[in-house]
């Protein structure tokens, strides 16, 4: 759920407006490091992924249906840096094009799901990745904490953001427990839907997830058998 | 291009409002929500007068007045949580219909309820107007740095094409007697999002090779420049003027 106009009081909004162009610039130059001179259009397309995949809704139960946030799944997949890069793009064109999340709260909103949820769910992986084998259980294993962490994770910024600057006077536990029970919940299907997807992928391409590179083994040169 | 997606969101037309250069757009209504955001909420009659500034906009540009209905439905989920708020605020209460609402949870929910809706009709207007490429280029102008707007634009250009391919796996599964029904199948649907994501990233790489071949060095040649002259200016900037007197006079009254 996108924070729209009028939710969080405009010096906020500013301050976190600059806190997410700051973040921005700084995984501008490092999605370079992890695209090279490739960026622009892998990005762009990892971005239209995103894009897309949040529409691709998962019955939950009894009718109900949920989507992916993709945070996790971007980071896991191409790179912490590419992933804020393509998460905030993401954003952007929701806000400007699509007018889900108001224009003044395009820095909270980049903040929660780009500058929070995606750090979040990298540091956790790898953190877990260097405890669990390395093996593809210990990548999907790694994946399915991280994508969870990530969710309630991105709610506790909004949580923050509320309470510098919130303009309804709901008390800040109601709003903490109500915030962080739902992400607990979302968080669960983030986990389940994040893990099976990269599974696939890495069941067909290991090579193109980036947080399991170790995992492919190397080419290596053998002398042909001599038979003429 | 392939933009049909969300070529949808722009209506053509040529209007004053279709003529101005996007970067005047985006100042004069971004200004526009700054400004509705810090009018105080006591001041009922000031939201009044945003909206009839607005419409105005929207006549004056010719956007039908379903179409911004339509896809002002994308606040639905928070117009549910404006309605909570009363419930769950506390503080003095005021009976309405029988009901106990807390008169500080009324006052949030409107506050949030005005200003989320006045600003999603400025981006309903922003995007009708305003065709996606040259949006980004007004992006542009405003200093948004390159790097960011390509990449923007790589995702608007290729949104359809992978739309497009989530559509027939859609298709493919549901013509093999698929259908999703509960979280245990949600293998199926992850397995089709895993292949998206591999077709997604197989096409970039085949996009940055033709770039290559095509003498891409990292910056994209700018085709058409956007300038924007002082009266083009003045004319987008007559919203934000307007919406200044209002937010200044709710300031004044209310204070």
């Amino acid at each position: 759920m996108h924070v729209p106009d009028g939710f969080i009081d405009v010096p906020t909004s500013a301050a976190f407006l600059g806190v997410a162009a700051v973040g921005v610039g700084v995984s501008l130059r490092g999605a370079r490091r992890e695209l090279d001179e490739r960026t622009a259009p892998m990005a762009g397309l990892v971005a239209a992924f995103v894009f897309a995949v949040q529409m691709l809704n998962f019955p939950v139960a009894a009718g109900t249906s949920g989507h992916l946030l993709g945070g996790a799944l971007a980071a896991i997949l191409v790179g912490p840096y590419t992933a804020v890069l393509c998460v905030s793009v993401v954003l952007l064109v929701q806000g400007i094009f699509f007018a889900d999340g108001g224009l003044t709260a395009l820095g909270l909103n980049i903040t929660n799901m780009a500058l929070i949820a995606v750090p979040v769910a990298w540091l956790t992986f790898r953190l877990l990745r260097r405890v669990l084998p390395a093996t593809r259980f210990g990548v999907l294993a790694a994946t399915a904490v991280a994508a969870f962490v990530s969710v309630p994770a991105s709610a506790v910024g909004f949580v923050v953001e509320y309470a510098i600057g919130g303009t309804t006077q709901v008390p800040l536990p109601t709003v903490l427990v109500a915030m962080g029970g739902v992400h607990l919940l979302i968080g669960i299907g983030e986990a389940v839907i994040t893990t099976l997807t990269v599974g696939a992928v890495l069941a067909a391409r290991p090579d193109l997830v980036y947080g399991a590179r170790d995992l492919v083994p190397r080419l290596e040169l053998r002398p042909a058998p001599a038979n003429g | 291009m392939g933009q049909g997606h969300l070529h949808r969101l722009h209506r053509p037309g040529d209007t004053v409002i279709h003529r101005l250069p996007p970067q005047t757009k985006l100042v004069a209504l971004f200004a526009f929500v700054v400004l509705v955001v810090l009018t105080p909420r006591e001041a009922f009659w000031a939201f009044g007068a945003y909206a009839l500034l607005l419409t105005a906009v929207v006549a004056l540009a010719e956007i039908p007045s379903r179409v911004v209905a339509r896809r002002a439905l994308v606040e639905v989920p928070f117009v549910l949580f404006a309605v909570l708020l009363p419930f769950v605020t506390p503080g003095p209460e005021v009976e309405v219909l029988g009901l106990s609402l807390s008169t500080e949870g009324l006052l949030g929910a409107w506050n949030i309820l005005a200003k989320a809706t006045l600003g999603v009709v400025a981006s309903i207007v922003l995007a009708a107007t305003t065709e996606p490429r040259s949006l980004l280029l007004g992006l542009e102008r405003l200093r948004l740095p390159s790097m960011l707007v390509q990449i923007a634009s790589f995702m608007l250009r290729y949104a359809d094409v992978i739309l497009g391919e989530m559509e027939r796996m859609r298709v493919a599964r549901e013509s093999r007697g698929f259908h999703a029904r509960h979280l245990g199948q949600a293998r199926v649907l992850a397995q089709s999002a895993g292949a998206l994501f591999i077709r997604a990233y197989e096409r970039g790489e085949r996009v940055h090779l033709a770039m290559l071949s095509r003498g891409y060095t990292g910056t994209m040649p700018v085709l058409d420049s956007v300038g924007a002259t002082t009266r083009e200016w003045t004319t987008a900037l007559v919203l934000p003027a307007a919406a200044l007197v209002v937010a200044a006079s709710a300031w004044v009254v209310t204070r």
